[in-house]
């Protein structure tokens, strides 16, 4: 484990291809990333046992979609802080997720700077 | 919003998505009516299908070499089919996303579905015809398939 980090990542999309470039684009110094999840479902089970402090989440997926993912971690976990990255790019769509409780949006697709800027403001506010 | 609008949309969704995930300059060739009414399908199909104001399909379509050279772009060592399928699915995916943004709610947007194959179909809708948008990318082929009526 890295000593330095402070903040613990996991990252909750459907698709592999993001998950794994999301594990790999973010180079923040005090960000570890412990772990991915599928779904919102898999994010709630392994949300007690990786214990993460900042997550991303994907809003359509299935068995448990990100909206309401977003709302019971925040319920779980009040000071977790969540980042949605989502291809839905309608307003209200980001307007609903910060209602539940996430702390940032990022469209889909995104640079790696896109989402290394989405992380800092993230770990900084 | 006229029929050219619409496409529009698609084709900058798909030309934002090689700009911010490959970092690379995808063009859009010349548009053009299918004169057969299903348009072959490449190796991988990222589709949704349109209901509402207008009904109708809307898909992305290409072969399985561009696709492992976009997942090497992207830093992919993984060229599984399961991450071929991700990655139209995702293609797919912002092509819903920037329709639900720029047509409101006068157009249900299904969720992406993947069909994978060259003999896979397509359902299109009855009296349309498909109007074909090539994707030059590199020296790969890609295809965006508008069909709504």
């Amino acid at each position: 484990m890295n000593k330095a980090a402070v903040h613990r990542l996991m990252v909750v999309d459907d698709s592999n291809v993001i998950r794994r470039r999301i594990e790999r684009a973010q180079d923040l110094p005090g960000i570890e990333f412990v772990g991915a999840a599928r779904n919102g479902r898999e994010a709630l089970e392994l949300h007690q046992k990786l214990q993460p402090t900042i997550v991303t989440m994907d809003l359509t997926m299935p068995e448990m979609d990100g909206s309401d993912c977003v709302a019971q971690l925040v319920e779980r976990d009040p000071l977790i802080r969540i980042l949605v990255i989502s291809a839905l790019a309608d307003k209200l769509t980001a307007i609903d997720a910060i209602e539940k409780g996430a702390c940032g949006f990022l469209c889909k697709p995104f640079t790696d700077r896109q989402l290394n800027d989405a992380l800092y403001k993230l770990i900084e506010e | 919003m006229n029929t050219e609008s619409e496409v529009n949309v698609f084709v900058h969704s798909v030309l934002h998505y090689f700009d911010t995930t490959v970092q690379q300059v995808a063009d859009c060739g010349t548009p053009y009516l299918a004169l057969s009414r299903t348009p072959e399908v490449s190796d991988y199909t990222g589709m949704i299908k349109i209901s509402g104001k207008r009904e109708g399909v809307v898909f992305f379509t290409a072969p399985k070499n561009m696709l492992c050279i976009m997942l090497m772009q992207m830093q992919e060592t993984d060229m599984s089919h399961d991450n071929l399928c991700d990655l139209v699915g995702e293609i797919a995916n912002t092509l819903s996303g920037n329709a639900r943004r720029d047509f409101g709610h006068q157009f249900n947007i299904s969720v992406p579905s993947i069909v994978h194959g060259r003999n896979s179909t397509v359902d299109y809708p009855a009296h349309s015809r498909p109007i074909v948008i090539p994707i030059e990318w590199r020296t790969y082929h890609a295809r965006l398939v508008v069909c709504l009526n």
